[in-house]
């Protein structure tokens, strides 16, 4: 019989706090913005600048670390990561080794064998590099210096997933902690998540762990799927032909589905830490901790219990619209305005997350607020748009957010209650199909279904459809 | 001296601070390295029981700044340091292959 392997992951995972500056200067922490704006002598590493810490970075640290189940480290300091790489230009980065800010600590994931523990090994703060942009046709790199000093924690966490779906619940657990607790938003495409998967391999049942190597550059849950998979394999096929692993960084490449090895022996990973001299110790009282402790907001788990107990809504939809603090943000805003918590969930369940899918989107993403969706479901409960302009309006409030009242006016859209205007077009559809009537009449009902389409067509679909057929009746039946 | 740095030992350095020595610059780093080491071994004899170990000279902590926005763009003077640049990018060799 073949041998069975069991996988064994550790996770580092990246995340890019929302300060509006840097961890050690004033330079913004903007997005996107033009290459090399948003950089000083701090961030650059010129020769005589000093840093100055950021304090809000230690406070999203420490939030963290509480919602995480960690211990907070009281007296904690930051330590020199020495290396070269052009996305650093300080040749070193500002880092924690010896005392992080939290140790400890754990999440619990959902499993299909039910609720399990990853646990935390530490969570340290350091400042993130620059980017880099790879000329295909130059042979050149581009360096942009907008994101050198820019806040991370990094989460250390300890070999306790066995599986790529245990990763993702890992990721997707941290990622909504981090979005509830507002210390980022977690875009991964974007690189404010970033994870580097220790990966190692060992027959099931053996006691040590197998040799463990490190993937780098995955940037979505779909390439840490395929690096987990393919990285596993590779393993398993080399203890099969009976070589070994060696313990390396590997670089996955998502597009050959296929990871290389990254540093080469000339390329030592020595790393000559030592305390940061430019930077002074940061002492964090209990007082400090119990402020941090009470200002945490409430997390899914207590949201979650709290719509069962207000809303009149499915434990199903509960529990998506939870699942992003931006959507239940959404739909308690919508909820409060409206006071409709099933028409808001309704909306949100069904056109809402259709139309995410269709476009890929992330809850991030959303333009639409809560306003304009309270405000369309009162005007289609109000009976001043039919629920099928109401869809169509609800898209360009996805799309544009633009307000339904205007919308509604400036299209003419909203629905025909006048009596006289619907008798009119019904009429007029009944003289202009003499054929479908004589059909009708002759017996044929699927003419009238016609009649009804042509009537509904001429109304621009703003007619209550049950108002309309009642009429039609009447007509023909004349 | 003591201390000896071994040719191994010095290549090694030598790769990791990404300098390139010749064979005389070499030897003066070596002995100048000894020397630094040899002055440690001074500083460890003084004995140091019982003193805890302190990782900075001034007895400060918690200097923090607000997170607010004070630099502009700064993209003239950063810039002005590149070797090479492109747009407004540092141009450097090719990093990944």
């Amino acid at each position: 019989m073949a041998k069975q392997y069991e996988t064994v992951i550790g996770l580092e995972v990246h995340i890019e706090l929302a300060t509006k500056t840097k961890i050690f200067c004033g330079c913004s922490t903007e997005f996107g913005s033009a290459p090399n704006t948003h950089t000083c002598p701090v961030c650059t590493g010129m020769p005589g600048s000093l840093p100055v810490l950021n304090k809000q970075v230690v406070e999203y640290a420490m939030a963290l670390g509480l919602a995480t189940n960690c211990r907070i480290t009281q007296v904690c300091k930051f330590d020199r990561k020495n290396y070269f790489y052009p996305d650093n230009p300080q040749n070193y980065q500002i880092s924690q080794l010896y005392l992080p800010i939290a140790r400890d600590g754990y999440v619990e994931i959902d499993t299909s064998a039910g609720p399990k523990k990853v646990r935390i090994h530490e969570m340290h703060m350091e400042e993130d590099a620059g980017k880099l942009v790879h000329d295909e046709w130059d042979d050149t790199s581009l360096v942009d210096y907008n994101r050198s000093g820019v806040p991370l924690v990094e989460i250390v966490s300890e070999p306790d997933m066995r599986s790529a779906d245990e990763v993702i619940a890992y990721l997707e657990k941290l990622r909504m902690i981090a979005q509830y607790l507002g210390v980022s938003d977690c875009k991964l495409q974007e690189g404010s998540m970033r994870a580097d998967v220790n990966l190692s391999v060992r027959e099931v049942g053996a006691e040590e762990f197998g040799t463990r190597t490190e993937m780098k550059n995955l940037n979505s849950f779909k390439a840490i799927v395929h690096a987990i998979d393919g990285e596993r394999q590779r393993q398993i096929e080399l203890l099969e032909e009976g070589k070994e692993v060696i313990q390396e960084t590997r670089r996955w490449d998502d597009n050959k589905e296929h990871s290389y090895a990254m540093r080469s022996k000339e390329d030592a990973q020595d790393y000559r830490y030592f305390p940061e001299p430019d930077l002074v110790p940061i002492v964090i009282s209990d007082e400090w901790i119990a402020k941090i402790r009470a200002q945490q907001p409430e997390l899914r788990t207590e949201k979650l219990e709290r719509y069962k107990k207000e809303f009149d809504i499915p434990q199903y939809d509960a529990e998506l619209i939870t699942e992003s603090k931006r959507v239940a943000d959404l739909f308690e805003k919508a909820v409060e305005l409206c006071g409709k918590p099933k028409k808001v969930s309704n909306w949100i369940m069904g056109e809402m997350f259709r139309l995410m899918k269709d476009k890929s989107m992330e809850p991030e993403d959303l333009v639409l607020s809560p306003e304009h969706l309270a405000k369309l479901i009162d005007m289609t409960d109000a009976g001043t748009i039919s629920a099928s302009v109401a869809r169509k309006v609800f898209e360009h409030i996805f799309t544009d957010d633009v307000d339904p009242e205007k919308y509604v006016e400036e299209n003419g859209l909203k629905t025909v209650n006048d009596e006289g205007a619907i008798w009119e077009a019904v009429e007029k559809v009944i003289a202009d199909n003499p054929q479908a009537v004589a059909d009708y009449k002759g017996g044929k009902e699927k003419a009238f279904g016609a009649l009804m389409g042509q009537s509904m067509r001429a109304l621009k679909g703003k007619a209550d459809a049950g108002a309309v057929r009642e009429m039609l009746m009447e007509i023909l039946k004349a | 001296m003591a201390n000896k740095i071994s040719d191994e030992t010095i290549e090694y350095v030598g790769i990791l601070a990404k300098l390139e020595l010749s064979d005389e610059e070499k030897e003066a780093a070596k002995a100048d390295m000894e020397k630094m080491l040899d002055y440690i071994d001074t500083l460890n004899e003084l004995d140091t029981t019982g003193i805890e170990p302190m990782s900075h000279v001034f007895p400060v902590n918690n200097v923090f700044r607000e997170d607010v926005v004070t630099n502009g763009d700064g993209r003239a003077d950063t810039l002005a340091n590149a070797p090479q640049r492109k747009d407004d990018t540092f141009e450097v060799p090719r990093t990944i292959g």
